[in-house]
């Protein structure tokens, strides 16, 4: 019998442990076009308690560890290239705490973006937390651990900005805590403590975050989204910049797509806004449509489609069956807002080649600092070509993205080699000795951010 | 063998993105509406899990084993699923799963207890393996009528007639029935199986012979009209039956039950003193968007304070029961079954009563208020149970 | 090659002005509509073109049926003053591509209703008022291949009506429609009045919607229970191209037993639902459009309405919300004669 196998069923229990080849089959897949690794086991745990002793027998077996959140990143960040055990977090899902007058949420690392909520809107009405556009499945913490932004970007930043307090398994298997509830407070602040914030972004490659304390907002009660719509993407930069300047709205996106019709070459945005009373939403709207965005709309060049209340959240999302395909995988970048014309039009141009219906989006962070500029790319799951093309195309995409001088967001294995490239050697040497330092046998998640 | 090419769906299976959306009740709540995902929590169990393991399986790309059937047949059928999907082809999502359970059931290569309970009912006209000639049983010292022609044939099934605790709501629904004057009669042991759980477990061929048998049966007998207790064979004989020539007009007990309150043909003033909650069966709501009868029924009821459960209507969580699972059981014996996650919903809203219009929701969620030692807590009563004693009728 | 039958000599010898003294919209006299009328004609810039919100309404007040409306946006898109902001005209002219394939053609040899670009709205055309008659354009994906363009009419931009509404209409003919019966107003408006205006043969007989539940009702009679409710009823543009058969609006609510409520903004009076307006170059669009909701809905919660019935499905979705939060219900006139004969269409509780 499989020693390492009964060890695992000695710390999670048999119904959450498989060396099954179905649950290998599935957990060797990523939903984009990555190509499919399988681990040796796959394991649900329940407790970070679970995790620690996970860890420490992968450390001493010398096995990969890879964890799991919605498994919906679509950039292959939880493939297990080199096997080993896949930890499927999703279990751990309790919502431990919300705190009404700190104004943040305690939560397990499982807990879906749909379950907080659901929850914070039956709960706790006025509070909300920055839901990015994936499905509710996605988690808070795996959101976070990629830098997600979210639905409050604009006014908050990065959800890996809004974290009050981590608690962490490390690779070595000690199980930390970071911020105020490390020496026993609440959970309120990640600062003044020393810095070390060693776990965003490491894509899973530096321990395994079992708790997120996030910060929440205050949910107003008329939450709804305007429309506005260009013709020209040179001026796309200036109305980012006008509206953010009203600071009067929650969230701005642009976006186009080649179907259907009425979007292709036009630029809509969608403008957040929210109020807690009839008199501030038309307030709001009239600083930012008639005062700021009026100018356009009289020369002709914006037209205001509207305000409609009520927000979906969770979004509902259909893009992965846009051509009847199954997929889609995109590239985000983090890029200088001016950028906006040049993203979209070599987008385009990458998509045309490619044969593909070309889909950009840009999403505002914070008072225009920058943008997630994201280029998507349908394919057909059951016809290989196209996600040969898919993958071609967000190559080259990755390729753009840095040459328009972005940077790449929770890029796959291509991207993370592209960026250690131009990253600062120094930095990177001292990457690879936190590294080295924090996962001596390098059990977690290899593959990803290994510097050559 | 089949391939994917020659599989109904080979040319939609491979749209599902495993999004994850199937997991999840309307309101987004937890990702464990799904109820076999609910017992398991392995991608595998998940609604997307099986399309994608089916795809697999018809390309090659993994081999049937018995662990594969056990994800596939512990698909409860309960259309949670469906409801959430929100892409364009969500409507064959289930019915690619029963496919797939339908192509296992042709190779020969399902698991025993599968194997057992449509061998049972090939043979034996039940699941249980039970004689035939003891359908009737439940009907002892009822003085219930054989079905002549009166207005309405009362089907029973096959919980109803065999097992004993369905059976108290057979004989309850029948004193009701009689009680409000309905000019109905039963067909005792003459009665077959509807043959709904045979169905979604893809057993087409069985399902064709009991649908056919049974609408002859009616046919010859003149039936028109037919009220059944069980919402999965008013749903085999309302959906499926039109197929095979068998058109009745077919009610759930609590279809008419709302009637005859609402017509005041039922005297119900005796009341029903308690909190009670309702857990909507699969085959009423989400199958046959049948969600107010219950609800108006218990309303009605002098006494009774009504207690909506956190996860009801389109969003009810499965007890854990369709697909013949009352039967072959594969969710069951874990604190995350899905019929013991139910019942402590039921007991998180301070209800003391669960009521059920399922005899396959009564077993499974009496045994799993059993299993979480819930007894002198909450209990799990049939409507049709409640509403007999609102009558006054006492067993 | 279709060209506008606008004659000039009428508004010469117009004592009224009706087309533009009645507008809701333009505050003007007499004597000025007369000269800025004839400045449109001639192919002159004059303030009404940019003033217009393309109401429809003069369509109506001009009771000569010379086409004021047809020629102030022939002239809008002449002279380029387009009346909404150029985005949101290309968006427009996009929306009605048809993409997605071509339609699947069958013959009907009869009457059909036409759900035009409302493919999705199935669900208002079920139950006994529509037994036995068939529909064409029930595939969402393929309804572009039957929308009637007339939208543009707001966009100024006649001649894409012009090169692609001959198209649709064939389109409709290869179904071997004798009779159609048009779902949208503005439908009906295309074939009975635009195509006439400007030269274009319709080669079936357009029938209007309510005409057709009004009918239909008739002979469903002895099943329609009184629904006695109070009913405001929001007029849309389109009505304006077919003012003769606004009637039987009042007629279908006295044969339902609906209690159409006393109000000032009603029949010529209606206020437009503002869902062209909204987005108007014209200064101040937003802001007066938001007024002029509010200032609609007041005026039907002040005269006791509890329904607000509509036909078209454009004015729904403007007003729909609004209506909701004033505790009026919005319901299309279909749904509402469903309920009428007994039905329980969707949604309805």
């Amino acid at each position: 019998m499989d020693s390492v196998y009964e060890a695992l069923v000695e710390i999670v229990g048999p119904e959450h442990v498989s060396s099954q080849p179905e649950e290998l089959f599935i957990y060797s897949w990523d939903l984009g076009t990555t190509e499919p690794h399988r681990p040796d086991y796959a394991v649900a745990p329940r407790t970070a308690e679970e995790i620690r002793k996970i860890v420490q027998l992968a450390n001493k077996e010398k096995i990969p560890v890879v964890p799991l959140g919605g498994g919906l990143s679509l950039a292959g960040l939880a493939v297990p290239f080199k096997g080993g055990i896949l930890l499927d977090l999703k279990r751990m899902d309790d919502i431990i705490e919300v705190n009404e007058r700190a104004r943040y949420a305690l939560v397990e690392c499982g807990v879906s973006q749909g379950k907080l909520t659901a929850y914070l809107e039956r709960h706790h009405p006025h509070l909300t937390h920055s839901e990015p556009g994936a499905p509710p499945a996605a988690t808070i913490a795996g959101n976070v651990v990629i830098h997600g932004q979210g639905d409050l970007a604009h006014p908050y930043g990065f959800n890996s900005d809004m974290i009050n307090g981590l608690e962490v398994v490390t690779p070595t298997g000690e199980i930390c805590q970071f911020g105020s509830c490390a020496i026993g407070a609440g959970w309120f602040t990640l600062h003044p403590l020393p810095d070390v914030g060693l776990f965003l972004g490491w894509t899973g490659t530096t321990g395994i975050i079992t708790k997120v304390s996030l910060r929440l907002f205050p949910c107003k009660k008329i939450r709804g989204m305007a429309q506005f719509v260009v013709d020209d993407e040179d001026l796309v930069p200036e109305v980012f910049y006008k509206i953010t300047h009203t600071q009067m709205v929650e969230d701005i996106m642009a976006t186009s797509q080649a179907i259907p019709p009425f979007s292709s070459e036009l630029h809509h945005f969608t403008i957040n806004i929210a109020a807690d009373s009839e008199k501030e939403l038309e307030f709001k709207l009239e600083i930012v449509f008639d005062d700021t965005l009026g100018e356009y709309i009289h020369k002709g060049d914006g037209g205001y489609l509207g305000f409609i209340r009520g927000l979906e959240r969770p979004q509902l999302s259909k893009t992965s069956d846009w051509r009847k395909g199954g997929g889609f995988e995109y590239v985000g970048s983090i890029m200088p807002i001016e950028q906006y014309p040049e993203c979209y039009r070599r987008g385009k141009e990458i998509s045309e080649r490619h044969d593909i219906p070309y889909t950009v989006l840009a999403r505002c962070i914070g008072t225009a600092h920058a943008m997630m500029f994201s280029w998507t790319y349908a394919f057909n799951r059951a016809d290989p070509k196209t996600i040969e093309h898919a993958r071609e195309a967000l190559h080259e995409t990755d390729d753009l993205a840095l040459e328009l001088g972005g940077t790449i967001w929770k890029p796959g294995l291509y991207g993370q080699r592209l960026v250690m490239e131009k990253l600062n050697p120094n930095t990177l040497e001292l990457m690879r000795k936190i590294k080295q330092l924090l996962d001596p046998n390098g059990i977690m998640n290899p593959g990803n951010w290994e510097a050559q | 063998m089949m391939a994917l090419a020659d599989f109904e769906y080979g040319d939609t299976i491979h749209r599902c993105f495993r999004c994850g959306y199937c997991k999840f009740p309307v309101d987004w709540t937890d990702v464990n509406n799904c109820p076999a995902y609910a017992r398991y929590r392995m991608e595998t169990y998940s609604c997307g899990g099986r399309l994608w393991l089916t795809r697999a399986w018809l390309s090659d790309e993994i081999d049937w084993t018995a662990h594969f059937a056990h994800i596939m047949f512990s698909c409860t059928a309960c259309k949670n699923c469906e409801a959430k999907c929100p892409l364009s082809f969500n409507v064959d999502i289930l019915n690619m799963i029963t496919a797939a359970k339908g192509e296992m059931v042709e190779r020969g290569t399902i698991p025993p207890l599968v194997k057992e309970f449509l061998e049972n009912i090939q043979r034996h006209g039940n699941p249980y393996g039970t004689p035939k000639a003891k359908r009737g049983d439940w009907l002892d010292g009822m003085g219930l009528k054989p079905y002549q022609g009166q207005d309405y044939l009362y089907y029973v099934g096959c919980i109803g007639s065999y097992d004993t605790r369905a059976q108290e709501i057979a004989r309850a629904l029948g004193a009701v029935l009689d009680r409000a004057g309905v000019s109905f009669g039963v067909l005792g042991v003459e009665e077959g199986c509807d043959g709904n759980d045979v169905n979604m477990i893809g057993e087409q061929g069985l399902f064709e012979v009991l649908a056919e048998d049974n609408i002859a049966q009616f046919k010859d007998l003149g039936v028109h009209r037919i009220v059944t207790l069980s919402p999965h064979a008013y749903n085999a004989i309302k959906n499926e039956y039109p197929c095979y020539e068998g058109d009745f007009e077919v009610l759930h007990y609590t279809q008419l039950l709302q009637c005859l309150i609402s017509d005041g043909d039922l005297d119900i003033s005796k009341g029903f003193e308690a909190r009670v909650t309702f857990h909507d069966p699969c085959f009423l709501g989400r199958w046959n968007g049948e969600y107010e009868a219950s609800r108006e029924i218990l309303q009605a009821i002098p006494g009774v304070t009504f207690i909506e459960l956190e996860k009801n209507r389109e969003s009810a969580l499965c007890c854990g029961g369709g697909g013949g699972n009352f039967y072959i059981d594969f969710l069951g014996g874990s604190p995350d079954s899905p019929s013991r996650r139910r019942v402590r919903e039921a007991h998180e809203t301070g209800a003391n009563i669960l009521a059920v219009a399922c005899p396959s929701c009564l077993n499974m969620l009496e045994d799993a208020v059993k299993s979480e030692e819930l007894e002198d807590k909450i209990s799990v009563q049939d409507i049709s149970e409640i509403v007999a004693k609102a009558c006054g009728i006492t067993a | 090659m279709y060209a506008l039958k606008y004659d000039e000599d009428t508004c010469l010898k117009c004592r009224t002005q009706d087309c533009l003294a009645k507008c809701q919209y333009i505050d003007i006299d007499k004597e000025s509509a007369k000269k800025e009328i004839l400045k449109i004609a001639h192919g002159e810039d004059s303030s009404v073109l940019h003033d217009c919100v393309t109401c429809y309404a003069c369509e109506e007040y001009c009771s000569f049926n010379n086409h004021p409306f047809y020629l102030i946006v022939e002239k809008q898109e002449e002279l380029d003053i387009p009346p909404l902001p150029r985005p949101i005209i290309k968006r427009g002219i996009k929306t009605g591509i048809p993409f997605r394939g071509e339609p699947t053609i069958e013959k009907i040899n009869g009457r059909a209703l036409l759900m035009g670009a409302f493919a999705d709205l199935m669900h208002l055309i079920q139950g006994k008022l529509f037994e036995g008659l068939p529909v064409i354009s029930t595939d969402p994906r393929k309804m572009f291949h039957y929308f009637c363009q007339l939208m543009y009419l707001h966009y100024a931009r006649n001649s894409v009506i012009k090169e692609r509404l001959p198209k649709i209409i064939k389109t409709i003919a290869e179904h071997e429609v004798t009779e159609v019966v048009c779902f949208h107003d503005e439908c009906y408006g295309t074939y009975t009045s635009y195509c006439p205006a400007i030269g274009m043969e319709v080669p079936f007989t357009p029938v209007h919607f309510f005409e057709y539940l009004y009918n239909r009702l008739l002979e469903l009679k002895k099943e329609i229970k009184p629904v006695k409710l109070k009913v405001a009823y929001q007029r849309p543009c389109s009505s304006r191209l077919s003012p003769d058969k606004h009637r039987f609006v009042q007629a279908i609510f006295d044969l339902i037993g609906a209690q159409t409520v006393e109000r000032e903004y009603v029949d010529e009076n209606a206020l437009c639902c503002g869902g062209t307006m909204e987005g108007q170059r014209r200064e101040g669009s937003r802001k007066r459009t938001a007024d002029l909701r509010r200032k609609n809905i007041e005026d039907m919660k002040n005269a006791g309405a509890e329904v607000c019935v509509f036909n078209c499905p454009a004015c729904y979705n403007t007003l729909g919300q609004m209506l909701v939060q004033s505790g009026i219900r919005p319901v299309f006139m279909s749904d509402l004669c469903r309920v009428a004969i007994g039905e329980k269409p969707e949604g309805w509780r």
